[in-house]
């Protein structure tokens, strides 16, 4: 296959790379004013790598000599990334606008355009050294975007902790390689899958393991999520609403990519792990949620719960229970990036951000439309039938059930009623409690409550209507893996 | 034969130096003993024919990274006296990290003999017959080059995190402006006088 082939199937990666290139250089000679004209631009760099997979970047197939995989599953968690980063660039400006300190400065679009193309190579990755490289370019890129507001503490703690731990489980991650390459004798996933399907030795077990860990560290699966909280609290606001939406995706997906291509043989063996994870991972997320009065950090716990639900879908192991897994993936996006988004909004007299969920007192009556978004996104994370996060359940729970694995499915669905209790702690601090000082209304527009409004709409029940397009897509991408 | 000699000979040196970084009292002086630990750990590698690591020793860890410890060394106001006072304090916990790593170690060679390390199902195969620096070479900018870009942007990452994560705008500071320096004339910066003598110079 020649050059160019190969470039036009990893075209978005070209396309956000050279973006990325492009506006630093902007930004370079432009300083801080340019900022605006550097945020819409890079959207627009991410809706041309959108617009790249429809080429051969869609359904193309393996690129550089099996180093990179673009197939139908990789096109659907790119627009699922593309989305939430576009909404993670959009969603700054007014925080940093009204936040003492720091100014937004436009190397935020710029790094949040390079963690899209290492989060691209993530999803599309058919080698154990694409997977790595993408892994740290994404998260590279995340520990700077953690400690972005330089002159606030927690940021800097975010920043600092994320990175010591996140090298600690690149670190992992690494060692798992290693054994993988050295017992299997090869990076390729398809190779590596030959190996694990003719036998397997301990070292293989061994390096399954480990690479299993530093994957669940990076989407936060119990017992690897002790840095989430953290993390989710000190950043800002907007990258922490990217770090629940896009990276997650990408960790998943590649999670994904691993247990199913390059190890797919080894089904029995990491479907243990998976089980564990999603297990504790829902239990944790809904018992240690329960005691907390900061919004962000119960949005932080409430991400880990929804990452064991995504991974029942995986430890099914079948096209259906990967198709589970991205339907899932889509619709939790557009909860989370909503709640984010109305506690973007939480502002006091000062135009402060306030983050205790105190402060939602009575929101139902000096916001009701914000306080209606926000219990729509609330009861839709609880999994509550008419909403459309009830379908996300649904599909995994299925998938699990209809794969054998009752207990599994059994047990979720019991300790999603438990979840359930927080969510709908604050719906009640919204609309029983006694009014709280009423958050201001910000200047920037109408871009962010038209966000809103979209997420809304998409977790209301009119999602349904999507169901067949997205059940459709969803199993086209599943099954390009099987 | 004169393989042997230079192999126990590099060898020996290696170790030994090693062992003197650790024992050192200067800090100074241990930096100094890692450096000839690299060295001769180059000159292995030589000899075992890998000639591109052996450079990249020299050259990135003797030049660069050995250098940087030097340096920090030297500026750090570090009492390492003080820093060893605990040995003694903390012996049964260096013991059982030892203990830990000897066991890895055993249980490596013990997986190395259970399992089979594979090779042959190599992907990326290149001509015995070319040198390893041009073997390198050419697998990194043909078959590797996509990883290799993304690399460049994880490095590009890194740079654009260190500047804005400590880059700030200084005010109060005069920078030197060359344009201006080099349009300044003699005639609007001197001017020549002819003082009465006595008088002395009215400035």
């Amino acid at each position: 296959m020649d050059y160019a082939a190969n470039l036009a199937m990893t075209l978005p990666e070209v396309v956000l790379g050279l973006g990325a290139v492009a506006l630093m250089l902007v930004s370079a000679w432009g300083g801080p004013g340019s900022t605006r004209v550097v945020s819409w631009a890079a959207v627009a760099v991410l809706f041309g790598a959108a617009i790249a997979l429809t080429g051969p970047a869609g359904s193309g197939g393996v690129a550089f000599d099996g180093l990179y995989r673009a197939d139908a599953f990789s096109t659907f968690a790119k627009i699922l990334i593309y989305i939430a980063t576009a909404v993670a660039v959009l969603m700054a400006p007014g925080f940093f606008q009204r936040t003492s300190g720091d100014d937004l400065r436009p190397e935020y679009p710029v790094l949040l355009l390079l963690s899209a193309a290492g989060m691209g190579m993530m999803v599309s990755a058919a080698d154990l050294l694409t997977l790595y490289v993408g892994l740290e370019l994404q998260s590279l890129s995340a520990y700077v975007l953690a400690s972005f507001m330089r002159r606030d503490a927690r940021s800097a703690e975010a920043g600092l902790k994320y990175f010591v731990l996140g090298a600690l489980a690149s670190g992992i991650l690494l060692y798992g390689i290693s054994l993988v390459y050295g017992f299997s004798g090869t990076t390729q996933f398809d190779g590596i899958a030959d190996v694990y399907g003719a036998g397997r030795s301990m070292g293989l077990l061994f390096g399954l393991v480990f690479i299993f860990a530093g994957i669940a560290f990076k989407m936060s699966a119990v017992p690897f999520h002790m840095w989430t909280p953290d993390v989710y609290e000190g950043a800002p606001t907007p990258v922490t609403a990217f770090f629940a939406s896009a990276p997650k995706v990408a960790a998943i997906g590649l999670g994904i990519r691993v247990a199913i291509e390059a190890m797919g043989p080894a089904l029995d063996q990491w479907r243990q792990i998976v089980i564990f994870a999603a297990l504790a991972s829902i239990l944790l997320g809904a018992v240690a949620a329960i005691g907390q009065s900061n919004i962000k950090r119960l949005l932080a716990y409430s991400s880990i719960n929804n990452v064991g639900f995504a991974l029942i879908g995986l430890a099914a192991g079948t096209p259906e229970g990967v198709a589970g897994v991205l339907t899932y993936l889509a619709i939790y996006v557009a909860m989370t990036l909503g709640s984010f988004l109305v506690v973007l909004q939480m502002r006091d007299a000062d135009g402060q951000p306030v983050e205790s969920i105190v402060s939602l007192s009575g929101m139902s009556r000096t916001r009701p439309a914000l306080a209606a978004a926000m219990a729509m996104f609330m009861f839709s994370l609880a999994g509550i039938p008419p909403l459309f996060g009830f379908y996300a359940k649904f599909a995994v729970f299925d998938a699990a059930v209809k794969a054998g694995l009752f207990p599994l499915a059994a047990v979720g669905i019991a300790a999603s009623t438990i979840g359930a209790y927080y969510y709908l702690r604050v719906v009640k601090t919204m609309y029983f409690d006694e009014p709280a000082p009423a958050f201001v209304k910000g200047d920037e527009g109408p871009l962010q409550g038209g966000l809103i409004a979209v997420a809304a709409v998409i977790v209301s029940p009119l999602g349904y209507l999507t169901i067949p397009l997205l059940g459709a897509w969803s199993i086209a991408a599943a099954r390009a893996l099987f | 034969m004169i393989q042997a000699i230079a192999f126990y000979l590099f060898a020996f040196v290696v170790i030994l130096s090693g062992a003197l970084t650790i024992a050192s009292r200067n800090p100074v002086h241990s930096v100094m003993w890692l450096i000839l630990a690299f060295f001769n750990a180059a000159g292995l590698m030589v000899l075992v024919g890998a000639e591109f690591i052996a450079m990249l020793l020299v050259i990135v860890y003797v030049g660069a990274v050995a250098v940087l410890f030097l340096f920090v060394v030297m500026m750090l106001d570090i009492d390492f006296a003080e820093l060893r006072a605990g040995v003694a304090r903390y012996a049964g916990i260096g013991l059982a990290v030892a203990v830990a790593l000897a066991a890895e170690v055993m249980i490596a060679v013990g997986a190395w003999s259970a399992g089979k390390i594979d090779l042959t199902r190599r992907v990326a195969p290149v001509d015995p017959a070319m040198p390893n620096i041009q073997a390198i070479g050419t697998l990194l900018y043909t078959r590797y080059v996509f990883i290799f870009e993304a690399a460049g942007f994880v490095l590009l990452v890194a740079m654009i995190g260190a500047i804005v994560l400590t880059h700030r705008e200084r005010s109060g500071s005069r920078f030197q402006n060359v344009a201006r320096q080099n349009a300044r004339r003699p005639q609007d910066a001197t001017r020549n006088v002819q003082p009465p003598v006595g008088q002395g110079v009215q400035l």
